[in-house]
């Protein structure tokens, strides 16, 4: 894949850096805010967004982007949404990944959604409640339209889960820090640096994303010390009713975060 | 009823043709649609429910708790003058309504718990709508000594607050739960959030035959002594086979349980009656089977009430209890096949059929069984007088009082006068 994520992620690696990825629900605030709210984030420094897809049930997420999904949905926003404003994202110069639940992908089509995705620029598709055992039309459709598959691994996961979702993973790969929905902590869990060693040892070259509870750039600096990817998703959403600017002011505090300690040596 | 697994004994959860494959599909409905962090728990489940399944012991344990505390068999009883509303079709009852804790929900709980003291967990969490599971839960939880959080919706806390009490009574916590719609989705949703933070110490008691494999197979062969047991007692009064038998879809859980004693006999007609709510046109029902179209909600494939976008709908029923947009996917098998046909009941029938069992028979329904009694009725007119129905009565109407005396107005003096002619 050119210019894929794999790729970019060598990049900042050599760098000796994490990358910084954002999360956002699309639609929130409305579907012009959402786009400024992106490029919000693209001014401060985050590499990688991820634009989720408003879910009526959000089993994996916490109150915030409960909150902020239910909003995105009463105010109109409908799936065809999505694919402008992953366009208007990598025309900014962004990486946009996209992260949803499966059910609205399988209702508009797996095939269809994994074109129209690629043809707007988005460059893979982050999946909370598909495991590959549920995954083979996904796994053929993201292979034909060249979308990076990022599958999530838990500290629950065994062993052999870990190396079989791994085989067919790619971009990197989204270890969850704690056991637990969306939402920011004040600390990041210790099982965090486990679980990703545990990654680790059957992977060299993919890169490891670390998310759920992040929020300052302390807890960032923090993560950038063991994981490739530091993702941020309900500290950014409490973010957008505080304005643009504190949305950048909060990227930039997080961008630096993922540049204050030496990224690991694989 | 014995106290060992075997041929004979009616409980029996050996693995047969009708299971699920192995991913947990039956036919194109089913599956893991799980976040990855609960994958390790009901792999878990299933391989302790696989071992469970044949083990004289639990076997034996899960024998004697329907018999010695829930208070199994249930009875069938029949509804002469009932009856007489329904084209004179003979209509028998199975009693669920009359197992402790008032529904048949007890049967999936006592089974549920002891995979919970078998895997070591001390804590258990549920969803409940009309409240039946809860009870049955907390029931458990209190008898087998393990902590327990339900999960229900806070405009189910208000219909159904008699069972809230019942619930706080049997030292459960009671959790409102205030996002969506605020019913039994929304409460699922809140529980399957409890899990993924708790699921070391918590087993998730899912009170009805839909969820992530084994959800599905594992409910439905905990109530598979419904319909076992249905069989026995229609042939053993009636001298013959039922041409019907007919049961409320919520989840499913009831109706797969009586279904499943008949699967095999192909002259029985199967008939789920799902909520069609103030009306199917006017949109506010809860009929996955009829209505809706295949996806994913809560951990499998099935029928489901979803916009284009794949966004889940609002279900509405009278009933809380059949008040969701999905349903069980080996329901979603039986309709694709033609085993099993899927219809609807308004609340305006249902609240008919409810006053009137209660006033021919001395019989006060859910409203959830109440949809299977209005079906039932319409069932007989169509059979006309040679037809025999079985109807799963799967739970007394107490904790619907509320919504009744609304309903019908029976704080009025008039109200009973009313009536009389049934
Ligand atoms: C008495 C009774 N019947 C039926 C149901 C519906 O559930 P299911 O479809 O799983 O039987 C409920 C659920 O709360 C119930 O309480």
């Amino acid at each position: 894949m050119t210019d894929g994520l794999a790729d970019f992620l060598k990049g900042t690696k050599a760098e000796g850096r994490a990358a910084l990825a954002g999360y956002l629900p699309a639609g929130y605030p409305s579907i012009e805010g959402s786009r400024e709210a992106f490029a919000a984030l693209i001014d401060g420094g985050c590499d990688i967004l991820e634009i989720g897809v408003p879910f009526s049930d959000p089993v994996l997420d916490g109150p915030t982007i409960q909150a902020a999904s239910g909003t995105a949905l009463s105010t109109g926003f409908r799936l065809r949404d999505l694919f402008g404003l992953v366009e208007s994202v990598s025309s900014a110069g962004g990486r946009a990944v996209v992260m949803t639940y499966w059910n609205p992908v399988y209702a508009y089509g797996v095939d269809r959604f994994a074109r129209d995705l690629a043809a707007a620029g988005g460059l893979g598709v982050i999946t909370p409640d598909l495991v590959p055992d549920e995954a083979d039309d996904w796994l053929a459709t993201s292979t034909e339209h060249n979308l990076d598959r990022i599958f999530l691994l838990a500290p629950s996961s065994t062993e052999e889960r870990i190396v079989s979702t791994l085989d067919v993973s790619s971009g990197f790969v989204y270890a969850t820090s704690v056991m637990g929905v969306t939402g920011a902590r004040d600390a990041v869990s210790s099982a965090a640096p486990t679980l990703v060693s545990r990654i680790r040892e059957h992977t060299s070259d993919l890169a490891v994303g670390v998310g759920l509870g992040i929020r300052s750039g302390a807890q960032a600096a923090e993560t950038a010390s063991f994981a490739d990817v530091v993702i941020v998703g309900s500290a950014f959403v409490s973010k957008v009713a505080d304005g643009l600017p504190a949305l950048t002011a909060l990227a930039s505090e997080l961008a630096d975060g993922v540049r204050t300690s030496p990224a690991p040596v694989a | 009823m014995t106290e060992q697994a075997g041929e004979s004994d009616p409980t029996a959860q050996q693995p047969d043709e009708h299971d699920p494959d192995a991913r947990g599909y039956f036919g194109d409905y089913g599956g893991r649609f799980m976040p990855e962090a609960l994958i390790a728990a009901i792999d878990e489940l299933s391989a302790e429910y696989d071992k469970a399944r044949i083990d004289p012991d639990f076997l034996g344990e899960f024998n004697r708790l329907l018999r010695d505390y829930a208070g199994r068999p249930s009875l069938l009883t029949e509804a002469k003058r009932f009856s007489r509303h329904a084209g004179g079709a003979r209509i028998f009852l199975k009693r669920e309504d009359l197992n402790h804790t008032g529904s048949h929900k007890i049967n999936n709980v006592l089974g549920q718990g002891l995979l919970t003291k078998r895997m070591g967990k001390a804590r258990v969490i549920a969803e409940t709508g009309a409240g039946q599971h809860g009870v049955a839960t907390a029931t458990i939880a209190a008898m087998m000594g393990l902590d327990c959080t339900i999960y229900m919706g806070e405009v189910d806390t208000e219909r159904q607050s008699l069972n809230v009490a019942r619930m706080r009574l049997l030292g459960a916590e009671v959790i409102p739960v205030k996002s969506g719609s605020r019913t039994l989705k929304d409460a699922i949703n809140e529980a399957l959030r409890d899990w993924v933070t708790n699921v070391d110490s918590t087993h998730y008691v899912l009170g009805t035959a839909a969820g992530a494999h084994p959800f599905p197979l594992i409910v439905r062969n905990f109530h598979k002594i419904i319909g076992i047991e249905a069989r026995a007692q229609i042939l053993d009064q009636a001298g013959r086979l039922p041409d019907a038998v007919a049961a409320c879809v919520g989840g499913g859980s009831n109706a797969i349980g009586i279904f499943y004693g008949f699967i095999d006999d192909p002259a029985v007609r199967l008939y789920g009656f799902e909520p069609g709510g103030k009306g199917i046109e006017t949109g506010e029902h809860g009929a996955a089977l009829g209505e809706g179209t295949p996806g994913l909600l809560h951990g499998s494939r099935s029928y489901l009430l979803q916009d284009e976008d794949g966004q889940i709908a609002e279900a509405y029923s009278i009933s809380a209890g059949l008040d969701y947009p999905g349903v069980g996917p080996e329901h979603s098998q039986l309709k694709d096949s033609g085993r099993a046909e899927y219809r609807s009941i308004t609340d305006a029938e249902a609240m008919d059929a409810f006053a009137l069992l209660s006033r021919t028979e001395g019989i006060i329904p859910a409203i959830e069984s109440s949809h299977a009694l209005a079906g039932a009725i319409k069932l007989g007119t169509e059979l006309g007088e040679d037809g025999l129905i079985v109807v799963s009565l799967s739970g007394r109407g107490d904790k619907d009082m509320g919504t009744a005396t609304e309903w019908f107005n029976l704080n009025s003096p008039d109200a009973a006068a009313s009536r009389k002619d049934s």
